[in-house]
C-alpha cells in the first residue's frame, strides 16, 4: 500500500475542505472497500480523511422519513427497530451483503460508494476505462459473465455491487450531501451514473462532497417485501442478480409497487415501467410473469452473461411471489 | 418480512469460561511476551483521539489489546492485522486472504467482530481490541475454545482463531439459535479444510449452554 497522510477532523467542514482542496485526498469511513483497493494499487490517495469522528451515526425519524446517518454501520441499520418496522426491505438487503464482520465495519455512505467488483477493474494488467480512462474495456470482449445487461456502453459494462443501494433506490430514498459550496439533496436514483463515455465517474457527487445522511420516506411497504439475491454460494458472495420488491396489497389487488434489480447495471436498476403495470392487478403469478417481461425490455447481454436474461426475470418473479405471500 | 434467519438479537451475555477444559492450545495473553508497555492510561489515549489529528510517517500508536495498553510504532498504512502479527508478536490472528474474503483475521473491537486485515491500526486507537490470545483466562479456556477441541472443529487449524472469535461474537449477538441461522452468521469465516460440520457443532453447543 502507498504511503499517505492521515487526518482525522472533528468538524464536517474541515473534512470537506481537506478533500475539496486536494484531488489526491479521499474520505475513509469503514475502509472495507478503500483499504482493499489501496492494497491492490487500484487507487493510491496521498491523504486519507478519517470521517469517523463526525457526528453522523444517528438513525432517527424526522418529519415523514427515517434519517440514516452516513456513518451508521450496516449491521446497526439492519438491526435497528425502526428500520425493521418501517423498511424491512432495507434490513433484508443489508443482511444479504458481505459478511457479519464486514457489516460491522461498513457504513451507509461507504456502502453506496463502493466501487465495482469487475475483474478487469481489479486486474492492473488489463485495460479498464473506469480504472484508467482511455485504455479500453477488457470485459466487453472478455470474460463478461458478471457484467451488465442494462444501461451499459462501449466504454464500460461493469455493474454496481451494492445490495443496500438496490433497496434504497426502490424505496425512493434521498441522499443528503454537504460540499464546499453548501448542502444539497440528491434523489437516490440520481446518485449513481450510467457509464456512457465517462465510466471513471461512478456517481454525480462533486469533489469534496460528503454524504451526511440518507432519508428513507415513510411508505406502506412494511409487510409485503422481499430481497431475492442469487449468488454462487449460499452466503458471502456478490449478487449475480438480485431483485428488491415492495408491494402494497389490499384484498389481493396491488395498490402500489416498488421494484429494482441489482447486479444488472452500472447503477441500482429501478423498474418504474414494470411498477406501473402492477398497479390495480391481482397479486398472482400470472401478473408477475407479465411484469417481469416488461422489466426485461431493452436488456442486452454479452457473450458470457446471457444467463442473466433468464435469471433476472426469474429472480424478480420469485421475489414478487415471496413478497406477496409475506 | 424479515426472515427467521435474521431475528432481532437479544442481549445475551457472553458465556463464562468452562472450568472442565484446560488444554491451552492458544497462545496466552500478550503481556507474557514482555513487549514494551505504554503508560497504562487509557483515559489519556482516549482523550487524545477526540482531537483533530494529522499523522504522517511512523508514529507511536497506542492500542488497547486484550486489556493491556500497547504502543506500536507504525505508519498510518499499517493494518491492525500486521500491527498484531508483525510488531506486537500476537500471531494468533491469522492472515488468509488479506482482503476481507476469508475471516481468518477476525478480532473483536469493542466486542464486535471485524476483519483486522481491512482495519487501519491508526483508526482503532482508544478502542478495546480482543484477539484469540485474550479469550482464555489464565489456564482456563474460553468455552468456545473448549468446544472447538471437544468437537474437533478444525483440521489444519489455520482458520480456527478467526472461527473462534467469530463464534464468540455469533453467540453473543444471538445469531446461533438454529443450525441454519448459525451457518448464515458464520459465513464470514471460510475453512479450506471443510471442518464446517464440526465448527457448527461447537458454536451451537456454546449457544445452547447460553
Ligand atoms: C469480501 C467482500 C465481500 C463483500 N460482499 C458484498 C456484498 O455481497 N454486497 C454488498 O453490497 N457489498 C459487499 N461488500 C462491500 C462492502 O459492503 C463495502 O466495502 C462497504 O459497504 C463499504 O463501506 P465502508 O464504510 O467500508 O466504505 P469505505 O471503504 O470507507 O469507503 C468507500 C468509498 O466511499 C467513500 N466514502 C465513504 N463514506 C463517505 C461519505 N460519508 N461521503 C462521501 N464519501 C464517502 C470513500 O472515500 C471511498 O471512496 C463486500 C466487501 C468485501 C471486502
Ligand atoms: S485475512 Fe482478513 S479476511 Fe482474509
Ligand atoms: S481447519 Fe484448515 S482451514 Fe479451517
Amino acid at each position: 500500500m502507498n504511503q499517505f497522510q492521515y487526518v482525522r477532523p472533528t468538524k464536517a467542514q474541515a473534512a470537506i475542505e481537506a478533500v475539496a482542496k486536494d484531488p489526491n485526498a479521499r474520505f475513509i469511513a469503514g475502509g472495507t472497500n478503500l483499504v482493499d483497493l489501496m492494497k491492490r494499487g487500484i487507487t493510491a490517495p496521498q491523504k486519507l480523511v478519517d470521517i469517523n469522528r463526525l457526528p453522523l451515526k444517528q438513525i432517527e425519524h424526522q418529519g415523514s422519513s427515517l434519517r440514516l446517518g452516513a456513518l451508521a454501520l450496516n449491521s446497526v441499520v439492519a438491526n435497528d427497530t425502526q428500520v425493521r418496522e418501517r423498511h424491512p426491505l432495507l434490513a433484508l438487503a443489508l443482511n444479504a451483503g458481505a459478511s457479519p464482520q464486514l457489516r460491522n465495519m461498513a457504513t451507509v455512505g461507504g456502502n453506496m460508494l463502493q466501487r465495482t467488483r469487475c475483474t478487469y477493474f481489479y486486474d492492473l494488467s488489463m485495460p479498464c476505462n473506469k480504472r484508467q480512462p482511455g485504455t479500453g474495456c477488457g470485459a466487453l470482449e472478455g470474460i463478461n459473465r458478471m457484467h451488465a445487461i442494462f444501461g451499459h456502453s462501449e466504454q464500460c459494462i461493469a455493474v454496481h455491487p451494492s445490495d443496500m443501494s438496490v433497496a434504497l433506490v426502490a424505496l425512493d430514498a434521498t441522499v443528503q450531501v454537504s460540499g464546499p459550496r453548501g448542502s444539497r439533496s440528491i434523489p437516490f436514483a440520481d446518485l449513481h451514473r450510467l457509464p456512457g463515455t465517462t465510466p471513471e465517474r461512478d456517481t454525480n457527487l462533486e469533489p469534496g462532497e460528503l454524504i451526511t445522511a440518507v432519508d428513507v420516506p415513510d411508505s406502506p411497504f412494511t409487510k409485503h417485501v422481499h430481497y431475492q439475491k442469487v449468488r454462487e454460494r449460499a452466503s458471502y458472495a456478490f449478487a449475480l442478480v438480485s431483485a428488491a420488491v415492495a408491494l402494497d396489497i389490499e384484498n389481493g389487488i396491488i395498490k402500489a409497487a416498488r421494484l429494482a434489480l441489482g447486479g444488472v447495471a452500472h447503477k441500482p436498476w429501478r423498474l418504474t415501467a414494470a411498477e406501473q403495470v402492477l398497479v390495480g392487478q391481482p397479486a398472482t403469478e400470472e401478473t408477475f410473469r407479465r411484469v417481469a417481461a416488461v422489466a426485461m425490455q431493452g436488456a442486452k447481454a454479452f457473450k458470457h452473461n446471457e444467463y442473466k436474461l433468464r435469471l433476472a426475470p426469474n429472480a424478480l418473479i420469485q421475489a414478487l411471489k415471496t413478497a406477496a405471500a409475506a | 418480512m424479515v426472515s427467521d434467519l435474521f431475528p432481532t438479537p437479544e442481549n445475551t451475555s457472553e458465556p463464562q469460561p468452562d472450568s472442565n477444559a484446560r488444554r491451552s492450545f492458544m497462545k496466552q495473553a500478550g503481556g507474557i511476551l514482555g513487549l514494551a508497555l505504554a503508560p497504562p492510561l487509557v483515559a489519556q489515549a482516549e482523550r487524545l483521539t477526540a482531537y483533530s489529528r494529522t499523522i504522517e510517517g511512523a508514529t507511536d500508536l497506542t492500542l488497547r489489546i486484550n486489556g493491556q495498553t500497547r504502543t506500536v510504532r507504525a505508519e498510518p498504512r499499517v493494518t491492525l492485522l500486521d500491527a498484531l502479527r508483525e510488531r506486537l508478536d500476537l500471531t494468533g490472528t491469522k492472515k488468509g486472504c488479506d482482503h476481507g474474503q476469508c475471516g481468518a483475521c477476525t478480532v473483536l473491537i469493542d466486542g464486535q467482530r471485524v476483519n483486522s486485515c481491512l482495519t487501519l491500526a491508526v483508526m482503532v486507537q482508544g478502542k478495546e481490541i480482543t484477539t484469540i490470545e485474550g479469550l482464555a483466562q489464565g489456564d482456563e479456556l474460553h468455552p468456545m475454545q473448549a468446544a472447538f477441541l471437544k468437537h474437533d472443529g478444525f483440521q489444519c487449524g489455520y482458520c480456527t482463531p478467526g472461527q473462534i472469535m467469530s463464534g464468540v461474537a455469533c453467540v453473543s449477538e444471538g445469531h446461533a439459535k438454529t443450525d441454519d441461522q448459525c451457518r448464515e452468521w458464520m459465513s464470514g469465516n471460510l475453512c479450506r479444510c471443510g471442518a464446517y460440520a464440526n465448527i457448527l457443532a461447537a458454536v451451537r453447543e456454546v449457544a445452547s449452554k447460553g
